[in-house]
């Protein structure tokens, strides 16, 4: 079976974490963690098991489940050339772990989890939002939230406003 | 020696009264020789916002040659243009640039809103995409197309100076600095989407909604 070499892999690395191998669709080795065992997993992942390369950090909004969300990082071996998934349930006013100390190349992907679904990541150094204006306030990619958006042009009417305030003969009135 | 005969009496505002030819003048009405020049060389902002503007290089480049209207001067300052051409997607990210770069031409300005995306938002109908890109400016003449073909912006560069020969802009000239803005787009209530609306269904000669006062 394709990937039995790096299920053991990873289970001699996460030895003494607990942790449930899933069925996975595409052939990928994915396995589910419980949130607070999340940064002991990560740094076996990358200190024992060489994943190098973290590929995605994303997550997914299960809404009307608790808990809410669903974290999902990606990771690269080109030593051994595999990958593996990891699953995270983290409920709505959690935060989870950075993964940014050990790879600093997800530290994009955290912003944009943060912006998209609104999950904070604790220890991550620079968190802000990466697509959306800092003073947006929503979080676009939740399932609860309207694909037409929630006052889209707010920010864009304030700037125009603020803007003429200084020359425009109404404005000063 | 008898009048010259290069051009055909009657046709074009620059029409020449064959008596003062020969003299080295011609009469004609300012309002006509203005719009006659402002229509023939339009300098165009080129806003390349996503695949529109590839089809906007074309319209520029060799094949399809805006230069045989006048329009080729595309400048990249929006201090030398007057003629805005939203090519693509808007979102509201870049709805404030967009308003700046056409805050800081010059009247008189025309805008040309190229492509389904910048007229009504096309397929994005989603948060981060303006609907339409009269709800922050006053668009002149909308291209449908996705991408719309040169021809397409062609033929709205034409309808464009029709409308530019309809222009008065004598009378803007005489009636003082205090009108800033012969369309009131730079009123703080004005709602771009509300003149749209009004100019097609009002005033429309074939509209009956434009019949109850």
């Amino acid at each position: 079976m394709a990937g039995t070499a790096t299920i053991e892999r990873v289970d001699a690395a996460l030895a003494g974490i607990g942790h449930r191998w899933l069925a996975s669709r595409d052939g990928m080795p994915a396995l589910a963690l419980a949130a607070t065992d999340l940064g002991a997993a990560l740094r076996a992942l990358k200190e024992r098991a060489g994943f190098e390369t973290a590929t995605l950090v994303t997550a997914v909004d299960r809404l009307g489940k608790t808990p809410r969300f669903e974290l999902v990082h990606q990771f690269l071996s080109l030593a051994h050339n595999d990958r593996v998934r990891i699953h995270t349930p983290v409920g709505e006013d959690e935060s989870a772990p950075t993964c940014t100390h050990l790879w600093p190349g997800a530290a994009f992907m955290e912003r944009e989890c943060f912006d998209m679904f609104g999950i904070p990541f604790d220890g991550h150094a620079n968190l802000k939002r990466l697509l959306m204006p800092d003073e947006y306030g929503h979080h676009p990619l939740r399932k609860d939230f309207p694909h037409q958006g929630i006052e889209p042009d707010r920010l864009y009417r304030e700037w125009d406003r603020e803007r003429r305030k200084d020359w425009h003969p109404e404005a000063a009135r | 020696m008898g009048p010259l005969t290069t051009a055909a009496p009657g046709s074009g505002p620059l029409r020449a009264r064959d008596e003062a030819r020969d003299d080295g003048f011609f009469a004609t009405r300012i309002d006509a020789l203005v719009n006659w020049g402002r229509k023939n060389s339009l300098w165009p902002m080129p806003l390349g916002l996503s695949c529109c503007g590839i089809e906007l290089m074309a319209m520029i480049g060799p094949k399809f040659d805006i230069a045989r209207f006048g329009a080729e001067a595309a400048r990249f300052s929006p201090r030398q243009c007057d003629l805005l051409i939203v090519a693509g997607t808007l979102t509201w990210k870049m709805a404030t640039a967009c308003r700046l770069v056409y805050d800081q031409m010059p009247e008189p300005k025309w805008v040309i809103a190229m492509g389904v995306c910048s007229s009504s938002g096309g397929m994005y109908d989603s948060y981060a995409v303006v609907q339409g890109v009269d709800s922050i400016l006053p668009v002149d003449v909308y291209v449908p197309g996705c991408p719309p073909r040169p021809d397409a912006v062609i033929d709205a560069i034409l309808k464009l100076q029709k409308k530019i020969e309809r222009e008065r802009p004598l009378a803007r000239i005489l009636s003082g600095p205090e009108v800033i803005d012969e369309r009131g787009s730079g009123r703080l209530d004005y709602q771009p989407n509300a003149a749209v609306k009004k100019g097609v269904f009002d005033f429309h000669p074939h509209d009956p909604r434009a019949r109850r006062g």
